[in-house]
């Protein structure tokens, strides 16, 4: 019995391994280990059997069938696998279609993107962010940053005046900086403080280089022991993150009625060397001097100081530096847009292109 | 201003290119905002010429032949085209190759057969004037070839500076002059004021004029001295040259002299005819209502009692520190004049200039204030050319009302203090020679110096950090060293909550395909009308602007939906086959605000979709256009993202479609709203298609979402599910079956959502069927099917009882 256990195995063992189909190898499974194939039959019949045999012979049947089972399984594993393969290889689509359905994509506007990247900047040395209103008194928009009564921009031609807004200090206007927010903070938090005013401002102005709406962020930093240098470092930190690593920073003297020392910051051309291109000719976004202004500051002037003194500003103990710069400005140089009024047209194409 | 290269270098001895000169000055605090050449571009081959003979040409009518020595060996044949050109005359001569102000070079030439090597030249032609007519002739006893250049400023390069507001003193080239000495250290001359021929005769007033000033706060100070037997006439050369290159046209040789005067001081003058002065007295006054006064510009100008002028017995002759008056104008019959110069409030200068339209050299000088002693300097600077240039003689005396300022401050600054405010020392030494440079006075004190502030520049500084500034940037900022300041109170900075909440919002309208636009705050006062807002609508109490640029602009926009159609217009027009646009930004209406602000204003945010929700594509051809359930989805998405429990309810408004308008109410009340725009106001827009719209007040949104989100247990026992079709007559809202369903399933009902609506055939005329998927859970077990069945019973019953509802198949 056990030789023609052996010999089926054998036997099986050999048609299986040239199966060539999984059809075939079906009947290959019914053929051997079918309900009436020789070896399910042979096992069935090992209890006729007497004792002494019974073991051996259901031991080697038994190990003849799980063989079996284990190789046809395996053989049609492969057989599987194959078929899959091939399936998929005829289940092909054109992948350079375009994606459907067409999920679009938004944009920030241009300015928006610019607005956080510089506030993802200063959040990140430590400064909070503050908005304030447009519609401001000329006491905050003026008075108390230290504007003397005959300053430019209190003209009519220069700034807009509300209708019916009050006399005097009292008199309200679109706000033409964010700088009115310096006092309305300092009178509500006393030092030390640490902040940035993203915002609309407006002025009297429309040509190429001027839109009567334009935004700016100002920042204000009052602690002890505060100084130019530390503006400058902060400065460049900010210029640095904005428009490159290798950035340089150029203090200017200029006057601000509300700092003292009042500077001017040019950062470096972010395109040519010193003010020439690769080709020798002269740069086109700095004009050849090398150097692009981008903002105005300086450190709080003492009087601004006196208008909150009683909130714990003492120019004694504390100082501070303040600065303004103009989104525009610094969109517009990042990205090389070349007239303020892509900004507001709002054209779809131009939009798309940023944020 | 500008500022001749030629004229400068007679008060300080530059030393630098004019471009590097420039630099230095940017870099001290004075920005230079253009170098120009005035005049030829190179003084070589002007010489001076004298006329041996001029013959008429053989061959022109108009055409003269001269001979000219011009201190060659041989005299030079030159062609004249001039009337004037006489045998005699000393001219100015270019030679060929002289290089012309437009940049031609002069060659040698014919004329009509007669060869021409040169030119005499008229005014225009070296560009000091507009006289062509005639030769320019110049006063003998100077050597024929001699370099035209030493007989006047033939060319300058000439700086523009950009004074800024806070340095009257810069209004003149000697006080520019001064920063440069303090800047480059190029040695400073004497002042041309050092020497006053009038100096004796200032303690008295001159006799026969008369001087009132009624209001001194409008006029702190007002000198005059007369000048008699004055003969007015042309001004010679050298200083037409110098006022052509500082851009001012010759006049007379007295008001040139004026002009003159307040260019190198920075002090404007003003010479009257004294003959025209009625009774020789003048009063400065303010103006009477009514008042009329004609300015030397020929202007009748109508003045207000805010405006100072200068009166005599007939009534204003001059418009104080503006423009003189038509009537007291110097002339060329005048004989005798009152040279004024005064000291005005500049404040009210500035008022009155911007008042008239009527900006003046003299009114940007006096209304950044100028110094009372400068009157002095300005008037014996041009006593000293008067008697010079105009035959005339000075009458004892000066007159004087006001006098000199207070008397000169003195300021410590500490060493001590410029560390701690620039981050970086400066030598003391180095500070006093920087003060003196710049004309302070310095005595050496125990911790710093103590500093005596000149009068040009008392206004400006006042306090220690003026003098810091002063010192800082003379030294230079190139040298300080860039530091980060400490932060030993640890703030930490950042965005607030809302902050971050409102950049949320954004961000889900970007991720849902929204672009962002940027609108103008301006709007058109039509605006309440293109939105159909009744008369009485609280729109309609817009901020209006007082003096805008344009009527289109005079209001500020009451709501974002204007920008956001003003936009979808635009791209439109332009070929956009669709838009789905958002805008983040500041709305506002008239004030005061609860705050105390002087305006409403406040946060929104509003988009809108026009056209199919998304674009086409190859497996999505005809996507459903955008409807009030777009606007619905994207409110439910950024209210949803922030964490915020709100309603929906029926609404009115007057620019959404009557039957597609929503509003969001949460707990604190409105929101905002959602819907389609009303087709009247989108055709305004000349837009006619649906557009799905909405605005959200985000800035009160992000205050009330919850803060911080609190968990809920959600997970441990999941919810029993169940899904329910209920019919309910067509008027019944989608939100009531909701309600109705949560609140009689309460508190189990955790979610109920309705998924699909159908109102054919199969529920009958004037029903409508909902198809609502309703969550059961508890946070503290399973439910069981035996402990929902009950609820769901109270489901069924009150959808029947309160709306008239039934349990669908």
């Amino acid at each position: 019995m056990i030789e023609r256990v052996a010999e089926i195995q054998k036997q099986a063992e050999a048609e299986i391994s040239t199966a060539a189909t999984s059809v075939a190898l079906e009947q290959l499974r019914v053929k051997y280990l079918g309900r009436k194939a020789e070896l399910p039959q042979l096992l069935r019949d090992v209890a006729e059997l007497p004792a002494e045999q019974r073991g051996a012979v259901g031991r080697s049947a038994n190990e003849a069938r799980q063989t079996l089972e284990a190789l046809i399984e395996a053989a049609a594993a492969r057989f599987e696998a194959e078929e899959l393969t091939a399936a998929l290889a005829d289940d092909n689509v054109d992948v350079t279609l375009p994606g459907s359905p067409v999920e679009a994509h938004g944009h920030h506007h241009l300015l928006s993107a610019t607005r956080r990247e510089i506030e993802d900047v200063f959040c990140g040395l430590g400064y909070s962010v503050v908005e304030g209103p447009e519609v401001e008194t000329v006491h905050y928009n003026f008075d108390a940053l230290n504007h003397g009564p005959a300053h430019p921009a209190r003209a009519r031609s220069d700034s807009f005046y509300i209708e019916g807004g009050g006399d005097g200090s009292e008199q309200t206007l679109l706000r033409t900086h964010t700088s009115p927010m310096q006092i309305r903070i300092m009178e509500q938090t006393p030092p030390p403080i640490a902040l940035i005013v993203p915002g609309r401002v407006f002025r009297r102005d429309s040509d190429a280089t001027h839109t009567p709406q334009f935004h700016q962020i100002e920042g204000l930093l009052v602690d002890e022991g505060v100084t130019l240098a530390d503006l400058k470092g902060t400065l460049l930190a900010f210029a640095r993150a904005i428009f490159g690593a290798d950035r340089e920073l150029r203090l200017r003297p200029h006057f601000f009625p509300f700092t003292e020392p009042s500077v001017e910051v040019d950062v470096s051309c972010f395109v040519c060397e010193q003010g020439t291109v690769a080709g020798g000719n002269r740069c086109s976004l700095c004009k050849g001097t090398g150097w692009l202004e981008v903002l105005g500051s300086g450190m709080v002037d003492p009087s601004v100081f006196a208008a909150v003194s009683e909130h714990g500003y003492d120019p004694e103990s504390h100082q501070g530096f303040a600065f303004g710069l103009g989104i525009e400005r610094i969109a517009m140089l990042k990205h090389g847009v070349p007239d303020l009024r892509f900004f507001y047209e709002n054209d779809l194409r131009f939009l798309r292109q940023f944020g | 201003m500008r500022v001749p290269i030629d004229w400068l270098s007679e008060y300080v001895e530059v030393q630098l290119t004019p471009d590097k000169l420039s630099e230095r000055l940017a870099m001290t605090g004075t920005e230079v905002a253009r170098v120009f050449r005035h005049g030829p571009l190179a003084d070589e081959n002007f010489v001076v010429g004298k006329v041996l003979s001029a013959q008429q040409h053989p061959d022109a009518d108009r055409l003269s032949v001269c001979s000219v020595d011009c201190g060659e060996s041989e005299p030079r044949t030159i062609v004249c085209g001039a009337p004037n050109v006489a045998a005699g005359q000393t001219v100015a001569v270019a030679l060929p190759g002289a290089v012309m102000a437009d940049g031609t070079e002069l060659g040698e030439v014919t004329l009509r057969g007669v060869g021409s090597s040169g030119m005499i030249l008229a005014e225009d032609e070296i560009g000091i004037g507009s006289e062509h007519d005639g030769t320019m002739v110049l006063a003998d006893g100077v050597a024929a070839g001699t370099p035209l250049s030493d007989v006047f400023a033939v060319s300058s390069d000439v700086l523009e500076p950009e004074v800024t507001p806070n340095r009257a003193d810069c209004g003149g080239i000697y006080g520019i002059a001064r920063e440069v000495h303090a800047a480059t250290g190029a040695p400073l001359k004497a002042a041309p004021w050092a020497e006053d021929p009038g100096a004796a005769t200032i303690a008295t007033a001159p006799a026969g004029i008369s001087v009132t000033v009624d209001d001194q706060g409008l006029c702190p100070r007002f000198t005059a001295r007369v000048f008699e037997n004055v003969t007015v006439g042309e001004s010679p050369i050298w200083l037409k040259a110098r006022l052509a290159g500082a851009g001012q046209r010759s006049i007379s040789n007295v008001v040139d002299i004026t002009n003159y005067v307040m260019l190198v001081s920075g002090h404007p003058l003003h010479a009257f005819d004294l003959d025209q002065i009625a009774g020789g007295e003048l009063t400065v006054r303010a103006a009477r209502e009514g008042e009329k006064l004609v300015t030397l510009d020929g202007e009748e100008r109508a003045l207000d009692p805010d405006i100072c002028l200068i009166a005599d017995r007939d009534g204003p002759t001059s418009l104080a520190g503006v423009m003189g008056g038509s009537r007291s104008e110097v002339s060329e019959r005048t004989t005798r004049v009152l040279l004024e110069v005064a000291v005005w409030d500049g404040a009210n200068i500035n008022r009155t200039s911007t008042r008239l339209g009527l900006r003046s050299e003299a009114s940007s000088r006096f209304e950044k204030g100028l110094s009372p002693e400068g009157a002095l300097e300005a008037q014996a600077m041009a006593t000293t050319l008067m008697l010079e240039l105009t035959g005339g003689t000075l009458i004892d005396g000066t007159l004087d009302v006001g006098g000199e300022g207070p008397p000169a401050v003195v300021i410590r600054l500490r060493d001590a203090r410029i560390v701690s405010l620039l981050g970086a020392p400066i030598e003391r030494e180095r500070s006093q020679q920087i003060l003196e440079a710049l004309g302070f006075s310095v005595q050496p004190a125990d911790d710093g110096l103590d500093v005596t502030v000149p009068h040009w520049r008392r206004d400006d500084v006042t306090r220690e950090a003026d003098l810091i500034e002063e010192v800082a940037r003379i030294n230079g900022l190139e040298s300080l060293p860039a530091t980060l300041p400490l932060n030993r109170t640890g703030r930490a900075g950042g965005l607030s909550r809302e902050q971050q909440l409102v950049r949320r919002a954004e961000d889900v309208l970007v991720g849902r395909g929204l672009c962002e636009i940027v609108g103008w705050s301006f709007a058109d006062p039509t605006i309440c009308d293109r939105l159909l807002l009744d008369h009485d609508h609280p729109l309609r109490s817009l901020v209006v602007i007082e003096n805008p640029m344009s009527s289109a602009q005079s209001v500020l926009r009451p709501s974002i939906l204007p920008s956001l159609l003003d936009a979808a217009a635009y791209n439109l027009a332009r070929g956009a086959e669709s838009c789905a646009l958002f805008e983040s930004g500041t709305v506002y209406r008239a004030g005061p605000s609860e705050a105390g602000m002087a305006a409403n204003e406040h946060h929104g945010l509003g988009g809108i979709i026009i056209g199919p929700v998304r674009d086409p594509g190859w497996a999505d051809a005809r996507p459903p256009a955008a409807r009030i359930e777009t606007a619905h989805a994207l409110v439910s998405s950024v209210l949803g993202a922030l964490g915020i429990q709100w309603q929906v309810e029926d609404g009115e408004l007057s620019f959404l479609h009557p039957g597609r308008t929503a509003m969001i109410r949460t707990a604190d009340g409105l929101l905002g709203w959602f819907g389609e725009v009303h087709p009247a106001v989108a055709a305004s827009w000349e837009i006619d298609q649906p557009i799905a719209a909405l605005a959200i007040d985000i800035g009160r949104a992000a205050a009330q979402a919850p803060s911080p989100p609190f968990f809920s247990d959600l997970t441990s026992y999941p919810p029993l599910r169940e899904d329910l079709a209920v019919i309910v007559p067509a008027g019944v809202s989608a939100a009531s079956v909701v309600a109705c369903v949560t609140q009689a399933g309460s508190p189990l009902v955790s979610r109920a959502e309705v998924f699909d609506v159908y109102g054919g055939e199969q529920v009958g005329e004037g029903r409508v069927s909902l198809a609502l998927h309703v969550d059961f859970a508890a946070e503290d077990r399973t439910l069981s099917d035996e402990e929902v069945a009950p609820l769901r019973e109270k489901i069924v019953t009150a959808l029947k009882v309160e709306l008239d509802g039934e349990l669908r198949g």
